[in-house]
């Protein structure tokens, strides 16, 4: 992992030409959302109306949160496989306090609160025992649907106050953006701002290329680890927030699977699972391609699963392809220094 | 002695012991040979695949995809007998072999050719597999009156009061313990997940290695996709859904460091095993089974917890002797 940094630094001092430019994986990445819109639009005339596709925003902007703080989280060399379940453990906080009375505010310092909770528990047994991140986040994602299931059984909450349907129902004014994709764009520059122009984004690059290297440095490794998995589980109970409230009920069994879906964008985005490597503008990008690609199919009917098998293709291939390209490429003398 | 006493398995398996005095206390029957024949039929596929699973952490790499592998084989073969019902059982369980095998096969050439990391590689693959199940069955069950007696009836075929199901696992723990223990190859394994340049500068064939433990893992895997099929009598796209994670917490429990490197079968059979404890007891003191998961999940991270803090202890004590020796 660390040589192939090596290799970076020195292609960066190498001229870029443009097709390094071309090469770049954003710029992949628009091209597949550019074919996805032509392909779909051709294939179904109801794809590219201004209503459909501000309202299919709603089926993936919750996904999308929690897909922003785990950029930070693939970065660092980490991974968060339980942020699904946190959801289904803060809806059902949420439920609870719900069913006791609590108004739209308390219930929304809920959300973020066990969120964050939930968060912190994960970053708190990661750095404190220095365990892998993909064990204690396996446990984790157990325990904390586990719990869900505990309470509500094969009961379901669905009283919340009508207020409370504002967050995942609603839209801004009288446009037709939804409140969801509006949240979504701020956190996106938000979290933008922070990888690529402080020296925390800085700090996180240098933890997931050597954190080793990084805690010699002076970079207090497990304090900015531990911070961002309670930012992870903050994101995680805001999407819970959303989700509880577009939906308006609470099952144990809500948002099964979409772990998977989320490292899936993110590494499709551009962030190498190995760490050190990845920006925000990629996976905003791999949000919206994947979003529109399972709306266009679902307007011409493909049965879910099979749009499972299309996005698995689709993660294979998007990483297999910048080593065909790098075959390619024609050899120079600083190819021999991968080696 | 005092080394026994040091091994995380030697721990677990007391751990166990206690937990089942524990249990016993409770409910007298729960040590009823009959209830321990069932937890072992139960964990039967469990620890085979885990035995799969392990392999694959061990090299430090990580198996998504034996949910759906599982799923797949297992429709394969249930859409087999129900068109051609006069196949006969062993052409069955080859083909179900086989097409783990292949399965696997893909993962292992992703991974090893095509170099990408096992987590995204079985990612994908997990999603691609399990929608090939339900294009397969196109949404519909293959259900019990649909299947051969043979087919069905195949896991609990029984000799000496203990079913076919226990005797398969049996007789691939056996295999494994001396493949992993005993060959060259086996050894390479670990050899690969302790410390891979390492491993390259002694001659050790990276790719291969990774491209093996994928491909005996799918064997494996197609393997239990028949068993499991055959002995819960239906076959449906949601089969075996969450599998993988069952076999990494056996393995995690089993004191296999997610890092890769180490890891041992036994140590892994005793945390298959632990599992199904848990499952098989929980209904018999009658705790709803919806406290399982949370409990899995409280397992888990307990047994990471102590499994790393016990390392640790045991490094420093070996570099405290050390320096008094020196």
């Amino acid at each position: 992992m660390n040589k192939q940094n090596d290799v970076l630094d020195i292609k960066k001092i190498r001229k870029t030409s443009w097709l390094d430019i071309l090469w770049q994986w954003e710029i992949i990445l628009l091209f597949i959302f550019i074919m996805i819109i032509i392909i779909n639009s051709n294939l179904s005339p109801y794809f590219l109306d201004y209503t459909n596709l501000m309202n299919t925003t709603f089926n993936f902007m919750e996904k999308a949160i929690i897909a922003l703080p785990m950029i930070f989280v693939i970065i660092c060399g980490d991974i968060d496989i339980s942020v699904a379940s946190t959801i289904a453990l803060s809806s059902v906080f949420m439920g609870m306090a719900s069913h006791a009375g609590v108004s739209t505010a308390g219930l929304v310092a809920i959300g973020l609160f066990s969120g964050s909770a939930a968060g912190f528990l994960n970053g708190f047994i990661i750095t404190k025992f220095g365990i892998p991140a993909i064990a204690v986040t396996l446990g984790s994602m157990s325990l904390f649907r586990g719990i869900a299931y505990v309470i509500l059984g094969d009961k379901a909450f669905t009283k919340y106050p009508p207020s409370f349907a504002y967050f995942g129902q609603e839209y801004i004014g009288n446009t037709m953006i939804p409140f969801e994709l509006i949240l979504f764009f701020i956190l996106a520059i938000i979290f933008g701002i922070i990888l690529h122009k402080t020296t925390m984004g800085r700090k996180v690059f240098a933890i997931g290329n050597n954190s080793t290297a990084a805690r010699f440095s002076g970079i207090p490794v497990n304090k900015i680890r531990l911070i961002i998995f309670t930012v992870t589980g903050l994101c995680s109970g805001l999407a819970s927030i959303l989700l509880t409230s577009r939906i308006g009920s609470t099952r144990p069994n809500i948002a099964s699977g979409w772990e998977l879906e989320i490292i899936t964008t993110v590494v499709l985005g551009g962030v190498a699972i190995t760490g050190g490597k990845g920006n925000v503008f990629g996976v905003i990008i791999s949000i919206f391609i994947i979003g529109f690609l399972k709306f266009g199919m679902g307007l011409i009917n493909v049965p879910g699963k099979v749009m499972n098998i299309i996005i698995g293709l689709l993660l294979i291939l998007a990483i297999m392809l910048p080593q065909l390209l790098e075959r390619l490429k024609p050899k120079n003398s600083f190819s021999n220094v991968k080696k | 002695m005092m080394s026994l006493f040091k091994k995380r398995e030697f721990n677990l398996f007391v751990f166990i012991l206690f937990i089942i005095f524990g249990i016993s206390l409770r409910t007298p029957s729960f040590l009823k040979l009959s209830n321990l024949v069932d937890i072992l039929n139960d964990t039967a596929i469990l620890s085979m695949v885990a035995i799969g699973q392990l392999m694959i952490i061990v090299t430090g790499g990580i198996d998504l995809s034996v949910g759906s592998s599982v799923a797949l084989s297992g429709m394969s073969v249930a859409l087999l007998n129900q068109y051609h019902p006069e196949i006969p059982i062993f052409m069955i369980i080859l083909i179900s072999i086989t097409i783990g095998l292949l399965l696997g096969s893909i993962n292992g050439l992703l991974v090893s050719r095509a170099k990408i990391p096992p987590i995204i590689t079985t990612l994908g693959t997990m999603s691609i597999y399990r929608g090939l199940v339900f294009v397969l069955c196109k949404g519909s069950w293959v259900s019990a009156h649909e299947m051969t007696e043979a087919f069905r009836g195949f896991p609990r075929r029984s000799f000496l009061g203990i079913s076919s199901l226990i005797y398969i696992s049996i007789l691939i723990v056996i295999l494994f313990l001396i493949f992993l223990n005993l060959t060259r190859t086996g050894r390479e394994i670990y050899g690969v997940g302790g410390n891979k340049i390492a491993s390259q500068y002694v001659g050790i064939n990276f790719k291969k290695i990774n491209y093996l433990v994928f491909a005996l893992c799918g064997g494996i895997t197609g393997l239990a996709g028949f068993l499991w099929v055959a002995r819960y009598a239906a076959a449906q796209s949601e089969t075996a859904i969450g599998f993988e994670l069952q076999t990494i917490a056996a393995c995690v429990i089993g004191g296999v460091s997610i890092m890769g490197g180490s890891g041992t079968i036994i140590g892994v059979m005793l945390g298959a095993f632990f599992i199904g404890i848990v499952y098989n007891a929980l209904t018999m003191i009658n705790v709803s089974p919806f406290w399982q998961m949370a409990i899995q999940g409280f397992i888990i991270l307990f047994a990471i917890i102590i499994n790393t803090v016990m390392d640790k202890r045991n490094q420093q004590l070996m570099l405290r002797r050390r320096s008094f020796n020196e």
